[in-house]
């Protein structure tokens, strides 16, 4: 048993820290650390960064751009990261759509797509949900009919995350209505400019515009567009929901969130002491530290499974309950903290000295509610339960 | 032993849940707290002349009811429609100034043609011990100088009742046309800092400490109420949704887990209801302050589960602005965050 990251592993990190003082600019991270809404420019900079140190595609193999890190490597990576508040690389292209063309993509494919998705040439975004097919993703009903070489695709996809970037949409279509639902579902990729594709913001509660619904009506789509044989989709479908579901856990980013609570503890005052100073608050504070103690443990010991090829996905079920309930539980002291001054909204309407908390403090209610997201999404955790209890309860 | 409203107060209760459904749909409300000052000034006097504001007095002061349950009935139903209007400021103000024997002020406020915001707490100064804006007489009249941080209905109000250091305690002032910084609010209304600047101020008590303590615990207790107003609504929103929402071939409310956690949220209702029930009956008495603590530190930690609750039960459609739901639960989240959340009151119980 040993805890400690070998020397190789504490050079790495060494590195990272270096390139990130060098890379990150301080306008970036301040974005990141007052909450503030990224621009298009801002996340296209901030891959550039990273492919230019060849640091972008994380998880994808040398030979086609990848950095050829371990599980351990990409932890530290992304810890570092998020405790600089650089921003999180968005996943659509290098996390999912990368690793499914590597395992199930021609050649052909392979090479067209990757590059344009190294250099930012293509910003993809993802067609899964539906209205009607969320936890139970499997009974979605967008229906892709074949016409010649084209596939002609009906339906409606939501949740798309920066759709309103995205120049590409994957998407999970119906090619089949026998057998199984999971049967009759294909992988296919679309052009967001063909004709018939509309895509219309939702506005999430915290008035911010991340997601999006996108309509297709009678979209042409070259049959070479499918990734993998006709219904077989759901196969691909799982393999990439495996990668949404690496680095689930969040250490770095809870690590940071609370360290800015600490910081916030002893800046703030409740009954003319600092809140720190507050038995009930610090008790508080001390109870989600041990939490996350633990989960960075266990985090780590799924790690070093992977390593071995032994994680399952139970455990990563288990982290991504755990890790996103601890975060929340921060971002819910973060706001609690603050006291009457988390009202106040939209936060960066108002002048500089508006309000008397710290600027990287003003947003807290709005993260809070934006970040009720992580318990839903990616397979809520409802379902991750499920996966579990299946698991434990197999006869 | 009876748990039923009176005759008065159901009636006060069906007339105003019939408004607010009428006037205030959801796209209205929406477009309300869009722009500032984030209410509706032109709906104020048809509020006053429901006999909501004369309902937050008694009879001896020139309303026409002024007990812990009047204050309940009008707050539960102003938590059922999801309401901006700033009544909250109107109910501390309304009652502080009745306790100084400002009549001219009261008349003014339950006719509905003043409205008066109330700022006592200061940036890091939730506590009225902590407070530091002063009152000085310079020349024979009052001025203010200090600052009041996140004034509940500050935009677009008359004028505002400023609680600020005297040499006699703590005073109750009226300041006309103030200075103000405004805002929105995330889950709607509006709020602003108030700036004191040798500002000139109409003394109402130079030493209205207790008066100010007691208008800040029936603001309390009403925010109770109008959270249990907000939860039997979410509630009942949550409920319905998972029963018509359908995955894996059957509607989610028929699995039990799911069930097990509404369950819970209807628990906690009742839990809310009663404390603020207790709460009411205490009112004007010795034991108000301990009662008010318990009742908004038990509301404070049943909001913020039925307002995670509804949202992760809903899932997506849960987070999105369009949902009526989702402001329900920023609503009821947040009013843990005002006039002291449970860990406040958690500790004034623990003093009591």
């Amino acid at each position: 048993m040993d805890l400690s990251y070998s020397p190789q592993e504490e050079a790495f990190r060494d590195e990272v820290r270096a390139f990130l003082a060098d890379a990150l600019s301080e306008d970036l991270a301040r974005k990141g650390r007052n909450g503030d809404e990224l621009t298009k420019a801002d996340m296209d900079g901030w891959h550039a960064a990273l492919n230019a140190r060849g640091w972008l595609a994380t998880t994808w193999p040398q030979e086609h751009g990848g950095p050829g890190w371990g599980a351990v490597e990409r932890h530290i990576f992304e810890e570092e990261c998020a405790m600089a508040y650089a921003p999180r690389v968005v996943p659509f292209g290098l996390g999912m759509l990368g690793p499914v063309l590597i395992k199930f993509g021609t050649d052909a494919q392979k090479a067209e797509i990757l590059p344009r998705i190294l250099d930012g040439r293509d910003w993809w975004c993802q067609g899964y949900s539906e209205p009607g097919a969320g936890s139970d993703l499997a009974s979605l009903k967008t229906r892709a009919e074949r016409d010649g070489d084209h596939y002609v695709i009906n339906g409606q996809k939501t949740w798309t995350t920066l759709g309103q970037h995205a120049n590409k949409i994957f998407c999970l279509v119906r090619t089949s209505a026998e057998g199984k639902p999971q049967e009759g579902i294909s992988f296919v990729l679309v052009d967001m400019d063909t004709p018939g594709v509309e895509l219309r913001p939702i506005k999430l509660l915290d008035g911010g515009h991340e997601v999006n619904e996108v309509f297709f009506t009678d979209v042409r789509v070259p049959v070479a567009n499918r990734v993998g044989e006709e219904n077989k989709g759901w196969t691909i479908a799982k393999y990439l929901l495996t990668h949404e579901r690496t680095n689930i856990a969040g250490v770095g980013m809870s690590s940071r969130d609370l360290d800015k609570l600490r910081t916030l503890s002893r800046q703030l005052l409740r009954g003319g002491k600092p809140l720190a100073e507050d038995p009930i608050f610090a008790a508080e504070m001390a109870e989600v530290e041990i939490d996350l103690e633990a989960m960075r443990v266990m985090n780590l010991a799924m790690l070093s499974a992977a390593s071995e090829g032994a994680a399952s996905g139970m455990q990563s079920s288990m982290l991504k309950i755990k890790g996103t309930v601890i975060r929340q539980r921060i971002q819910s002291l973060i706001k609690t903290a603050l006291g009457a001054s988390a009202a106040p909204f939209p936060a960066a309407d108002l002048p500089d000295n508006a309000l008397s908390v710290p600027a990287d403090a003003a947003a807290a209610a709005a993260t809070y509610f934006n970040n009720r997201k992580l318990s839903i999404f990616g397979g809520s955790n409802e379902i991750q339960r499920n996966i579990i209890a299946k698991d434990m309860f197999r006869s | 032993m009876d748990f039923n409203l009176s005759e008065d107060r159901q009636m006060l209760s069906d007339t105003l849940r019939r408004y607010l459904t009428e006037q205030y749909d959801f796209d209205t409300r929406n477009a309300i707290i869009d722009a500032a000052p984030y209410h509706a000034p032109a709906k104020w006097a048809e509020l006053a002349e429901l006999g909501v504001i004369g309902a937050f007095v008694g009879e001896d002061q020139g309303g026409f009811g002024g007990t812990g349950f009047d204050i309940t009935t009008v707050f539960e139903e102003l938590g059922r429609g999801l309401c901006p209007e700033p009544m909250l400021g109107a109910l501390m103000s309304l009652r502080a100034a009745a306790d100084c024997g400002a009549d001219a002020l009261v008349e003014a406020q339950i006719a509905g043609t003043t409205r008066l915001a109330f700022a006592v707490f200061e940036p890091q100064a939730e506590t009225l011990d902590q407070l530091r804006a002063s009152a000085d007489l310079v020349d024979g009249a009052w001025v203010l100088n200090g600052r009041k941080s996140v004034v509940y209905g500050l935009p677009g109000a008359d004028g505002a009742l400023v609680a600020a250091r005297t040499g006699g305690g703590l005073g109750l002032f009226l300041v006309d046309d103030p200075e103000t910084l405004g805002y929105a609010l995330i889950d709607g209304g509006g709020a602003g800092e108030l700036i004191l600047d040798a500002t000139p101020a109409t003394c109402l008590g130079e030493d209205a400490g207790a008066a100010i303590a007691a208008a800040l615990d029936a603001g309390r207790l009403a925010l109770c109420a109008e959270a249990v107003g907000l939860m039997t609504v979410l509630t009942d929103m949550t409920v319905d949704y998972l029963k018509q929402r359908k995955q894996f071939g059957r509607a989610i409310g028929s699995f039990q887990a799911l069930q097990h956690r509404a369950v819970d949220m209807a628990i906690e209702i009742e839990q809310s209801r009663a404390i603020t029930i207790l709460a009411a009956s205490k009112l004007g008495t010795d034991e108000a302050a301990k009662y008010v603590a318990m009742a908004k530190n038990l509301i404070g930690r049943a909001a913020t589960l039925i307002a995670e609750e509804s949202i992760q039960m809903h899932g997506g459609i849960g987070m999105t602005w369009e949902y009526p739901g989702s402001h329900y639960a920023k609503r009821l989240s947040m009013i843990d965050h005002q006039l002291g959340d449970r860990y406040v009151h958690l500790q004034r119980v623990v003093a009591a």
